[in-house]
């Protein structure tokens, strides 16, 4: 640390949301496992810093079938979620990153070539969830689809959903020190019946697909770089959509 | 800031997004936690904050303040090591020795959490360490014996799992 960084640690949501204000020239650092290699790397060189550590922004509730996960919330604390969240959060990194990783984190991370990003994204996309987050405008509640457009800019405050009436979460993995996620396929069945899949590790973000595994390479973009190539990430796909159909049917 | 290390108490100078890592071992020079590969991947750098296993390499210091931080110098003393300590000379589970300080940080909090000496349940709990030298079996075979409540000779060296007659030489 050369020069020297404001650092701002707000003891509730309310604060941290005044401390965040437009987001301009603020670093948010919540668990802190993806800021933190860019700072000792030095490749960041933060000029304000906002830690989430205080702000009391975690926790799961019920209220009768909606689920509301702050952005605080750590990615081990969500593993005993129905699928497809819970599954997906057990798959991400070992016990140590979990624990100290957000849900924020996850769902706001920028992406990375060399390492997965946004595991979390997937199924949410999935269960339909709204994102309430403040910045520029204030406070705003939107789908996630619409937030991960703008994830940069804005600090999650809680992501919303209505419990599933089935889920379905499948992975591909590649060993390293940990197993990186290359590509996953989320999908949940809406108390209505509607249908609704996600993929990750596609392109800079996860994306809604249709469900159609012959369709779902050719829906969205495919990226060629160190965890896979873009054909790679064509011939899996819809395998792992296949297959969380066939979970989703199971479970019907 | 304050952080108390291995139940002594510390005025904290280093800048607050300072990594723990960096404190630990630049501003109080307790060396048992590793630099391994900085960004999270390694386990090297593993302590336990507040009794849970953390990276000290991903925490900034200002996220920590009054909380009670613990290494492998608060295990236990050469005279009088930790059931842990004990387990891992016994069993020969450490050869270059990089990777144990995180590793037992990470048994330790995986046994007192009641981590039973079940083989995948260890490796789940270890999974964020990576041994360069690969000694996997023995460190696993360690947590198992600390969590049967084996009791060690530390004069002799346990015989290695599976490593019986290797070569066919009769």
């Amino acid at each position: 640390m050369t020069q020297a960084t404001e650092v701002l640690i707000p003891t509730s949501a309310a604060e941290a949301a005044s401390a965040f204000g437009d987001g301009s020239g603020v670093t948010v650092i919540a668990g802190g496992t993806i800021v933190l290699p860019e700072i000792t790397y030095g490749r960041l060189k933060p000029e304000k810093a906002l830690l989430l550590t205080r702000a009391g922004l975690s926790g799961v509730t019920r209220s009768g079938t909606t689920v509301t996960i702050g952005a605080g919330t750590a990615v081990q604390d969500l593993i005993d979620q129905p699928a497809p969240l819970g599954p997906c959060a057990a798959n991400v990194a070992d016990l140590e990153i979990r624990s100290q990783g957000t849900l924020g984190g996850n769902l706001c991370a920028g992406q990375g070539h060399d390492a997965p990003r946004g595991d979390l994204q997937g199924p949410l996309l999935a269960l339909d969830a709204v994102a309430r987050s403040t910045g520029a405008g204030g406070e705003r509640s939107e789908p996630l689809a619409d937030f991960l457009e703008d994830r940069g800019n804005r600090l999650l405050l809680d992501v919303s959903f209505e419990e599933p009436a089935a889920g379905a979460f499948e992975a591909i993995d590649y060993p390293h020190t940990h197993e990186y996620t290359v590509l996953a396929v989320s999908g949940a069945r809406a108390s209505d019946g509607t249908l609704r899949l996600a993929g990750t590790g596609l392109a800079d973000h996860a994306r809604l697909l249709s469900g159609d595994p012959e369709t779902a390479a050719g829906e969205v973009p495919l990226d060629n770089d160190a965890l896979a190539s873009s054909w790679y990430r064509a011939k899996v796909l819809p395998v792992l959509v296949r297959r969380v159909l066939a979970e989703l049917e199971e479970s019907a | 800031m304050n952080l108390t290390v291995n139940d002594v108490a510390h005025a904290i100078e280093s800048a607050p997004l300072t990594t723990l890592l960096d404190v630990l071992r630049e501003e109080l020079e307790i060396m048992s936690p590793k630099p391994g590969c900085e960004q999270g991947g390694c386990g090297a750098c593993t302590v336990l904050v507040d009794g849970t296993p953390q990276r000290a390499c991903l925490t900034p210091v200002a996220a920590l303040d009054g909380a009670s931080i613990t290494t492998v110098e608060g295990l236990g003393t050469p005279g009088a090591m930790s059931p842990v300590q004990q387990a891992f000379t016994h069993h020969y589970a450490a050869q270059c020795g990089y990777c144990t300080s995180g590793m037992m940080m990470a048994a330790k909090a995986y046994l007192d959490g009641g981590g039973t000496d079940d083989h995948h349940a260890i490796q789940e709990a270890l999974a964020g360490h990576v041994c360069r030298c690969t000694g996997y079996v023995k460190i696993i075979a360690a947590v198992a014996a600390v969590a049967r409540g084996d009791s060690f000779d530390l004069t002799v060296t346990a015989p290695s799992v599976g490593m019986v007659n290797v070569g066919g030489v009769s």
